[in-house]
């Protein structure tokens, strides 16, 4: 069908410019995006698996070893580790889950697909920002049954104590999700991504009181720790979930909820400022 | 707008490799129209950026009157983008990712009609990573053309293909073309665009070598048709723009000429020609 040239080409399709005014809005794609975010996430059962087991499991195995009681305290040193492990487990559900499958979503082309359509980077991340929001809810569950039930951790019985809860996690999860955001864009590729944000994040288990109570750590540690969101995500959690004269085991002797709150606000407003700067839809330039 | 596509001189570097240079193409509504030339010429990074996926150099470039490197969320909806190659959303069935991508859009195709359109209505329930390369490239096409676009871009579309795969392919495209999209496909297949496209821009090292319909880009390169026959044992050709006439001056005794044969140049020759292999 070597047809001679263009001329005589059939009914050539024009529409007119404004057929972009039936678009939905970016806000309505993002929103049609979150259950099939949801799927690719649960239809990978070993990421399932690894994403709610390990702070589960981590938190199991910690607590048993430090089973002892605190000085002058009813309070066991694995209670204090499991109130604490609710940083890593929304860190595990927000900063390696997206850092990794944004990398993922980048190297298998699924970006640059999205980006040859009418969504917008906005669409996209409200799709992300969603399933961060589920995972991380369905893991906050999780590592409060254990708490509670192995490790004998109180809910707040108070309205304040559920609104410091409430605030803590949601923006412990936007700074989280801003900074794996940020990282899968030194990642080459979804390998790299889960060495580049699961290698800081084992790090920082160990500055932040997650892994070891922060009262046993020298200073040059909590001074490092401090720098970063899951240490003040572990302290709001614990000023709730732990009875009140724990304070007295904090290294600065107060929960300092401003100071909490001020630094992950810090985060998420770098965090976004910063992944607004170097967001890259593919792999090319 | 009197194009759908206008280019004028293009260039595009990576660092000293000079990928595109100097680059002149225009595309008319509602033609097929196929960019062909080896590996590394420069024909992703060309399409690429008429897509709106890669910065340009410098040039000028229109696509259905804008510049892509600019053109919003509006603009994106009247192409359609089918990308060289991809591995996304395996992990959602092909109804799944249909739908999803249905909803980007004002105004999309049905989804089960979109799959029946494409051949795929039985593999509509698959994980589309379990589909095979012909199945996974018509639901590339699908997503592609989900809302009518009136210009749809092919990267490579059937590379890796089977010759059977290859020719459902080509229907599916003739198809879409019958409606009036116009097609910009880039291939490294002679016959694909020999027998898809209305005009050939051959492109070699980054350059245009030639633009014109596949029938008038052979003659262009010869127009001498090779006559060969044998006589005993012994093997004549002979080239002649008048292959008729040499035919009828070797047999004016009623003599059969064994094993005749008269053959025009195929686009293969006026490319390897044209790309200066020959």
């Amino acid at each position: 069908m070597a047809i001679e040239s263009a001329e005589n080409a059939s009914r050539p399709r024009r529409r007119a410019d404004d057929s972009g005014s039936a678009l939905p809005s970016a806000v309505r794609i993002g929103w049609s995006r979150v259950v099939p975010e949801l799927k690719m996430f649960y239809r990978r059962p070993e990421q399932l698996a690894l994403t709610f087991s390990m702070p589960a499991v981590i938190c199991l195995l910690l607590g048993s070893i430090f089973s002892a009681k605190l000085p002058g305290t009813e309070t066991s040193t694995g209670a204090v580790i499991a109130a604490s492990m609710l940083a890593y487990g929304i860190l595990s559900t927000s900063f390696i889950n997206l850092g990794i499958s944004i990398a993922a979503d980048r190297e298998t082309g699924a970006l640059r697909r999205l980006r040859g359509t009418p969504a917008t980077a906005s669409s996209y991340f409200i799709g992300k920002i969603m399933l961060v929001a589920i995972a991380s809810l369905a893991e906050a569950i999780i590592l409060l049954l254990v708490g509670v039930l192995v490790f004998r951790l109180d809910l707040p019985t108070e309205v304040f104590g559920w609104f410091t809860l409430t605030w803590v996690f949601i923006l412990g999860i936007i700074s989280c999700s801003l900074l794996g955001i940020f990282v899968s864009n030194f990642a080459g590729n979804a390998v790299s991504a889960a060495v580049i944000t699961n290698g800081p994040a084992v790090g920082l288990q160990f500055l932040s009181g997650t892994y070891v109570p922060l009262m046993v750590l020298p200073t040059w540690m909590l001074i490092a720790g401090s720098i970063f969101p899951v240490k003040w995500m572990a302290q709001g959690f614990r000023s709730v979930l732990l009875p009140a004269q724990m304070v007295l085991f904090e290294p600065a002797g107060s929960w300092e909820h401003w100071r909490t709150f001020l630094v992950l606000a810090a985060w998420s407003i770098g965090g976004l400022t910063a992944c607004l700067y170097v967001f890259r839809w593919s792999d090319r330039s | 707008m009197t194009s759908a596509v206008t280019v004028r001189g293009l260039s595009k570097a990576y660092g000293r490799l000079h990928a595109v240079r100097d680059l002149d193409l225009e595309v008319g509504f509602g033609e097929i129209f196929a960019i062909l030339g080896p590996n590394g010429a420069g024909k992703s990074t060309t399409i690429e950026i008429l897509e709106g996926h890669r910065k340009r150099d410098a040039g000028q470039v229109r696509v259905l009157g804008e510049d892509p490197g600019t053109a919003g969320r509006s603009w994106r909806a009247r192409i359609g983008i089918v990308l060289q190659e991809t591995s996304d959303f395996g992990m959602l069935t092909v109804l799944e990712t249909v739908r999803m991508f249905a909803k980007c859009y004002g105004d999309a195709r049905v989804p089960e009609e979109l799959l029946e359109l494409v051949g795929l209505a039985s593999s509509s329930g698959s994980k589309v990573r379990t589909l095979s390369g012909g199945q996974r490239r018509r639901l590339d096409v699908a997503l592609g053309i989900i809302a009518e676009p009136e210009l749809l871009f092919l990267d490579e579309p059937t590379t890796g293909f089977d010759p059977e795969a290859r020719r459902q392919f080509w229907d599916l495209i003739r198809l879409l073309a019958g409606d009036g999209t116009t097609i910009l496909l880039t291939t490294h297949y002679l016959e694909e665009a020999a027998a898809l496209a209305d005009r050939v821009a051959v492109i070699a090292g980054g350059r245009l070598a030639a633009v014109d319909s596949p029938a008038r880009l052979t003659a262009h390169v010869n127009s001498a048709a090779t006559v060969r026959w044998m006589e005993g044992d012994e093997c004549h050709v002979e080239q002649t723009p008048h292959p008729t006439e040499l035919i009828r001056q070797r047999s004016t005794e009623g003599a059969e000429l064994a094993q005749l044969t008269v053959t025009r140049p195929t686009l293969e020759d006026a490319y390897l020609h044209l790309v200066g292999l020959v």
